[in-house]
């Protein structure tokens, strides 16, 4: 039903229609209810409510940044702004030939240490077993570390990452992303960097997401 | 809390009560969601005289781990009555009162919360109630719907809370102190609007079987009136001005 499309929805309200309960939504008595604070939206015959407010919560092949919060002798554990640590196991540094009697862990990350990393298995019924062989993966030296709500990570990446690019761009500056809401910005500018903290808190801090690209736009462009 | 008073009028000639409502009108009720910067999701709720806050924090891990449940995750709830939320400093322990109300609302809740998704966590849900007037297990009830809402707990439906009562031989909405202290009866009711289920009912009191019901039904509409202002202040927070509908 067409009034129920991109309409913002409370936990228990009604979506009509006949779709398909996908992401937040569930079917109760030929009823789709919606379970979070959101944006419903209908695609290819699901119901979809985007959250807008919420936590991380792991899914395979999620990049996200993390902080080494222990290490036992197999394995780190890592704080992934989620319900549950992410383990790295020691194989994936150390290679096939790890020997925990030779090898010293806090030889490669300590903890403190920030790290990018993919989850490999995202299962809830252990803890998400995570990876830092990969593309764009691996310890972070340096940059500033931002955080903001995981809820928003989704409309920053929006549109196959334009904003990004955008904000990049004009302030020469290096984003990673994480899908747990945690950014790492490294620029040669502090002036810079100020703004995209400004960016990203704006956007956290609000949720009218009208005009939001003009929005950032006016901050990219203030002093320059 | 607070003594019996001697001598007050419940119920006057015209039908309004000691507060100056009608019997079926309950008292001014305010929700702000999103107060605490720190927890996960909050509310603070003005019920008439209560004024209680409530915050939520979780999923998370469970500690002490023995408590964690593999096949779910699970709710844990602390009602606590601040020392000077009513007339006589209380003790800040936990009363037997207090240790039943946190039972109670925690039962209200776990239909409504979605906990089976995150197994081997908890969500925890701390009550304070600043100022008492009577209610409170309504009101808190009330503001940890929204506070967990706003947390972003998958919720199948926001829980409404309202007592009704009898004073005076009349059945009333919203017992306040003085109702609940001289009056006959008081029944606070836990309400899933959208899925029509009832998920707190208690009594303490005395009425006949025609009584219940109508008190009952009188319960439920009262807990509507709370869920309109329920949705309005997490629409406040997140629509802006709530007229995006």
């Amino acid at each position: 039903m067409s009034e129920n499309k991109n309409q913002f929805v409370l936990p228990g309200d009604t979506i009509s229609g006949s779709y398909e309960p996908a992401q937040n939504v569930i079917l109760n008595d030929n009823r789709l209810l919606s379970t979070a604070i959101g944006f419903c939206e209908i695609n290819d015959n699901e119901a979809n409510v985007s959250p807008l407010t919420g936590f991380y919560i792991p899914r395979s092949d999620d990049l996200v940044i993390g902080k080494i919060k222990s290490h036992t002798s197999m394995v780190w554990e890592i704080d992934i702004n989620s319900y549950h640590v992410g383990i790295l196991p020691a194989f994936d540094i150390f290679g096939k030939d790890y020997n925990p009697s030779k090898h010293d862990l806090s030889s490669k990350l300590n903890v403190g240490d920030l790290v990018a990393i993919r989850i490999v298995s995202g299962d809830t019924a252990r803890d998400p077993l995570v990876t830092i062989s990969g593309e764009n993966l691996g310890k972070i030296d340096s940059g500033e570390l931002v955080k903001i709500s995981p809820a928003k990570i989704s409309y920053l990446i929006s549109k196959h990452g334009s904003m990004i690019q955008t904000i990049e761009s004009s302030t020469d500056t290096s984003i990673t992303i994480g899908q747990n809401g945690l950014i790492v910005l490294k620029s040669e500018s502090g002036s810079n960097l100020d703004k995209i903290i400004k960016v990203f808190k704006m956007l956290d801090s609000t949720t009218d997401d009208s005009n939001m690209d003009e929005k950032i736009q006016k901050i990219l462009d203030e002093n320059n | 809390m607070g003594g019996r008073e001697a001598n007050v009028v419940l119920l006057d000639e015209n039908g309004i009560r000691s507060d100056g409502r009608k019997v079926n009108e309950t008292r001014k009720v305010t929700i702000k969601a999103g107060v605490l910067k720190n927890a996960s999701g909050s509310a603070y709720i003005e019920f008439g005289g209560n004024k209680i806050l409530a915050g939520v924090f979780g999923p998370r891990d469970v500690h002490p781990k023995h408590m964690s449940n593999p096949d779910t995750g699970i709710l844990r709830v602390r009602y606590h009555m601040e020392p000077f939320s009513v007339g006589e400093r209380k003790k800040p322990a936990p009363s037997r009162r207090e240790i039943e109300i946190s039972k109670v609302i925690k039962e209200a809740l776990e239909p409504a919360v979605m906990l089976e998704k995150f197994p081997r966590t908890a969500v925890d849900v701390f009550l304070e109630v600043l100022q008492a007037d009577g209610g409170t297990r309504c009101a808190a009830l009330d503001a940890a719907s929204v506070a967990l809402a706003d947390a972003g707990i998958p919720m199948r439906d926001l829980v409404c809370a309202c007592a009704s009562g009898k004073a005076a031989d009349a059945l009333i909405l919203d017992v306040n102190n003085e109702e609940d202290q001289a009056g006959q009866a008081d029944m606070p009711i836990g309400y899933m609007p959208n899925l029509g289920k009832i998920t707190l009912l208690q009594l303490d009191g005395v009425l006949t079987a025609d009584e219940y019901k109508k008190c009952i039904e009188l319960g439920l509409e009262g807990c509507k009136q709370v869920y309109e202002i329920q949705k309005n202040a997490l629409r406040e927070k997140y629509f802006s001005s709530g007229d995006k509908d």
